[in-house]
């Protein structure tokens, strides 16, 4: 075991693109962890759609051997952190594995809202912060200005921040230096029972769940008995190694160590980031503080494209959850897309991943209805249920009131762009809180607003009102009481319930309006015509007509036409073969695409 | 004419049998110029449809004819399309005529007929194209509105099409049928009427009315694709729905999509093609219909030249129909008349298909006994295309 006074365990706090990758590459290769020759850009993003991305999903750690300058060698451990908003729960148990981060910021961009709200989640956690500038070395580089701003957010000195190029290898050393200097070295009882963090897990097809675990209180050896403290499974210590990037088994951990633990329970459920290892035969009266179980905001219905791929849906869903707990779904039949799950994400970009992952390693062609929070209905007789899919939401004669879920949002912009800001903001029902100069040209301004607004285009419009510049954080705060109705969309008379939205009372006829209009274009003209309504509850609040189709056939067919004629239809018939039947009604696929975009 | 050309243009005595009569098509592709909206295949004198080119090709035609063994006939219908036949002397066309006689045989009272251009019949050619055997004349009028003639990049103007229309009846001929265009872009409801009406007054036996059809690789697609106005299939709604209502005011059966006639009147040689009957076919591009295979002949003047000189079929491809396909071409083919087609398996299986039920709610296909008829024929694509879908049921292939 390891002397805890020559332990520092930290993260990198960044945004994406800001480098972060490629400095702990750099921290890698100084530190002989790899070699030069064995360099792959990025180690420690594992997923292909991580690289393509540019970001971070699932956390890690490595350790780094390093003989600091005053001769004595130290253990850093790395502590890899997700990059992304919806992951901030995962995010905050990855700093509370350590003792310290690095705040690291472009030179050339200054703070992001996501960023900063990961520091101040940090500070929160009592962590030491060393803030760090990269690319000093580009052209664009505004050091001096991004370390004022640091100054101002952090406190302390323009000289406290340390300038780096991790593309170059400028100021690395330096900073290492600083890494064994000014982070505290972590405590914990050596003699209590075993208390480790688990602020990481992830299936392997062999070894089942593998853990990443930091040693709080006692030690863990192979061979242990241990037992999850939140799922109260009891599983034994199999293998327990260190990541050095390469997986090292070692005999135990101690006070401070970060490793990674295997079990043999298969199941991921069971094994949930957040929770506490401790020892069967002794165990610790209380696990580590906050433990949260993992949950969805964003639902969406997912269906696969052709029918006959329900199967192989369940099935890459299924392989999904085996890595990624916090993914949950359940099966749903719509009337216009047949068989398919609702699934919950922790947000839209989780939700825009999994669907990807879906249909890239699983090839699926999907059709996913337009994303929606979960509601709570408060029904006439008292109860409360949990409303997931607008098709849940109870008719208006059992229900008292519909709450919604609000969200803190943090935004940080160019000063230039503050009103413009604030009009998207109320346009979409938020209400302004505190507001801070960051510096005279950037400002952090807070709300409360409607969860359901962000997912629906908020991020999108933010980004092109303030051409790009304003970055956005949010994290859950209350349910509150809200004039919500459901919008049904009606073809030929008859509902279809992947076009039903819950929607703000007074932005229900603009919804319905909308969604009658682009359907109109997007449905071809039929035998008949085709009433499309849209309507809440039985008051219909928007119509529109496609007329029937009035020209089917071509004027001439005689003999030299006739071959040619049939290979005709027969093609036309083989595009028809992506139509859906609503009723009597044919709905292009595409339809359903286009119409539950989310870009109005 | 036999006594069951005496029946309605529609009956359906008259569908069924004509499945049972022999035909043969001949190809002259020639015309002075290439009409913007024509796909079919045509030489002009730029590309190479000089006088000496049009004398080897008749030869050619003729020596194709001789390629082909005896027995197919008596032939009920003889058809000379084009291009431009008129484009050929009366003289030359007789020798054609004469040597598919001579070969197959002619039943009596055969339809012969010739499509020509307005601006090639007068009184004498019209007399001459009677003498030599046609019956039948079929005038590629078009339109009868100077501007649409026009932007159609047609030779004629008005009055001659009346004039030929008028020459054509003098020399005796027992059909004269007037082709039109509708929907030409520019071309207003007004307009159309005012050719429909003047063709009526003109007393055809038979009219043909085509909405403009955009083919790929015509000027007219290329225009479209630079963005010229297409057609509109509102506007030509519009126009059929008044052209309908004006033929049947006139005493003319609509007997396929795009066909009126008097009684006694309707082209055998189309009824045939819709009855899934047989026909020869020779000259460039032309296509054949014999024992359940679909022949086309090459397209290019040299290649045909070239084969036919070499006595070789100048064939340049070939469909087999299998049953199932069969079976569905020949629904395909019925729905277009307005006797509509004996149900039997295809049509069966398509008014128990889930498309079909959709068809019968939408009042386009109507049952009628044994048989299916098309009620709404501007939707008659939707009806076929949902037959040729039909997978083949248990026990064909």
């Amino acid at each position: 075991m390891i002397n805890p006074a020559r332990i520092r365990n930290f993260s990198v706090i960044a945004h994406i693109d800001h480098g972060k990758s490629t400095l702990a590459d750099r921290l890698l290769e100084r530190t002989g962890a790899v070699q030069e020759r064995d360099m792959r850009a990025q180690l420690l993003d594992t997923m292909d759609l991580e690289r393509e991305r540019g970001i971070t999903i699932k956390a890690n750690s490595v350790r780094l051997n390093y003989r600091a300058d005053d001769g004595d060698d130290y253990v850093l451990n790395l502590i890899d952190t997700p990059g992304h908003v919806d992951f901030s729960y995962e995010v905050s148990r990855s700093l509370e594995a350590c003792e310290g981060a690095l705040l690291l910021v472009d030179a050339s961009q200054g703070v992001e809202a996501q960023t900063l709200a990961n520091a101040y989640l940090a500070i929160e956690e009592g962590l030491e912060i060393i803030p760090v500038i990269n690319k000093i070395d580009l052209p664009a580089a505004d050091p001096d200005a991004v370390a004022a701003e640091l100054v101002a957010i952090l406190g302390g000195t323009v000289d406290d921040v340390i300038r780096v190029s991790a593309k170059t290898g400028a100021g690395v050393h330096e900073l290492l230096e600083v890494i064994v200097d000014r982070l505290p070295a972590p405590g914990g009882d050596p003699g209590a029972p075993l208390r480790a963090l688990v602020f990481d897990s992830f299936y392997d097809t062999y070894r089942g769940v593998v853990c990443n675990i930091r040693v709080f209180d006692g030690s863990i050896g192979k061979g242990d008995g241990v037992r999850l403290m939140a799922t109260g499974v009891d599983a034994t210590a199999d293998e327990i190694g260190v990541l050095v990037p390469a997986p090292m088994t070692i005999a135990d951990l101690g006070i401070g160590e970060v490793g990674y633990l295997i079990t043999g329970v298969k199941e991921i459920d069971l094994i949930r980031v957040g929770d506490t290892v401790t020892r069967t035969a002794i165990p610790a009266p209380d696990p580590l503080a906050g433990y949260r179980e993992p949950k969805p905001m964003v639902f969406s219905g997912m269906f696969p494209t052709d029918g006959d791929d329900f199967e192989r849906l369940r099935e890459a869903l299924e392989k999904l959850r085996l890595n990624d707990s916090s993914l949950v779904y359940q099966a749903e039949t719509s009337r216009a897309l047949g068989f398919g799950f609702r699934c919950g994400f922790l947000g839209l970009l989780h939700m825009e991943i999994v669907r990807e992952r879906l249909e890239r390693e699983y090839d699926l062609d999907l059709v996913s209805t337009a994303p929606s929070v979960e509601y709570r209905a408060n029904l006439t007789d008292g109860v409360s249920i949990p409303v997931r899919s607008p098709q849940e939401l109870p008719p208006p004669a059992n229900l008292g009131s519909v709450e919604e879920p609000y969200v803190k949002v943090m935004i940080i912009t160019p000063s230039e762009y503050v009103g413009t800001v604030m009009e998207l903001v109320i346009g979409k029902r938020g209400q302004m809180g505190e507001m801070t100069y960051l510096s005279p040209e950037r400002v952090e301004l807070h709300y409360r607003m409607p969860l359901a607004e962000i997912v629906f285009d908020f991020f999108d419009q933010l980004k092109s009102r303030t051409r790009g510049y304003a970055s956005l954080d949010y994290e859950p705060d209350d349910y509150r009481v809200s004039d919500l109705v459901r919008v049904d969309i009606l073809l030929n008379g008859m509902p279809v319930d992947a076009f039903s939205s819950i929607v703000h009372k007074e932005r229900a006829y603009r919804y319905g309006k909308a969604m009658v209009e682009r359907l109109r274009e997007l449905i071809p003209r039929q035998l008949f015509d085709v009433p499309i309504q849209a309507a809440v509850g039985s008051r219909i609040i928007s119509r529109e007509t496609i007329k029937a189709k009035r020209k089917d056939v071509t004027a001439k067919c005689y003999g030299g036409d006739i071959t040619r004629k049939r290979k005709l239809l027969e093609r036309q018939k083989e595009g028809k073969r992506r139509m859906k039947m609503v009723g009597q009604v044919e709905v292009p696929q595409e339809a359903f695409i286009s119409a539950l975009r989310i870009d109005e | 004419m036999s006594a069951g050309d005496l029946a309605a243009p529609d009956s359906v005595e008259l569908a069924d049998v004509a499945a049972h009569w022999k035909s043969a098509y001949v190809h002259i592709p020639f015309c002075r110029r290439r009409c913007p909206y024509c796909d079919f295949a045509v030489v002009t004198p730029d590309e190479g449809g000089t006088p000496e080119v049009v004398g080897r090709y008749v030869a050619a035609v003729l020596a194709e004819i001789d390629m082909e063994p005896n027995g197919f006939g008596p032939l009920d219908a003889v058809n000379l399309g084009g291009g431009t036949p008129s484009a050929l002397a009366p003289a030359v066309l007789a020798r054609i005529l004469h040597r598919l006689a001579n070969r197959h045989g002619l039943r009596p009272g055969a339809e012969i007929s010739i499509e020509a251009n307005p601006e090639d019949i007068d009184a004498d050619t019209a007399g001459a194209l009677c003498e030599v055997g046609f019956n039948r004349l079929s005038l590629g009028v078009q339109s009868l509105d100077g501007a649409v003639l026009l932007s159609l990049g047609r030779a004629h103007d008005v009055r001659q099409a009346l004039d030929a229309v008028g020459a054509a009846r003098r020399a005796g001929f027992g059909s004269v049928s007037i082709d039109l265009i509708f929907g030409t872009p520019g071309e207003s409801v007004g307009d159309w009427r005012t050719t429909v009406n003047q063709a009526l007054g003109a007393e055809p036996d038979h009219l043909s009315a085509y909405a403009l059809t955009v083919e790929r690789g015509t000027d007219l697609s290329r225009a479209v694709l630079a963005g010229a106005p297409a057609p509109d299939p509102d506007d030509l709604a519009d126009k059929y729905e008044f052209l309908d209502e004006a033929l049947a005011g006139a005493g003319m059966t609509r007997y396929e999509v795009s066909n009126f006639a008097r009684p006694g009147h309707p082209c055998r040689y189309n009824l045939a093609t819709w009855a899934q009957g047989e026909y020869l076919g020779f000259g460039l591009g032309a296509h054949d219909h014999r024992g359940g295979i679909r022949r086309r002949n090459v397209r290019r003047l040299d290649v045909y030249l070239e084969r036919v000189g070499r006595r070789e079929p100048p064939e340049s491809g070939r469909e087999v129909l299998g049953g199932w396909a069969a079976e569905q071409e020949r629904v395909m083919l019925g729905l277009r008349r307005g006797a509509g087609v004996v149900a039997g398996p295809a049509g069966g299986a398509l008014l128990r298909s889930a498309a079909g039920e959709r068809l019968v709610g939408a009042g386009v296909v109507v049952v009628r006994r044994d048989r299916l008829v098309v009620a709404r024929p501007l939707l008659t694509d939707a009806a076929a295309r949902a037959v040729v879908a039909l997978p083949p049921p248990a026990g064909w292939e």
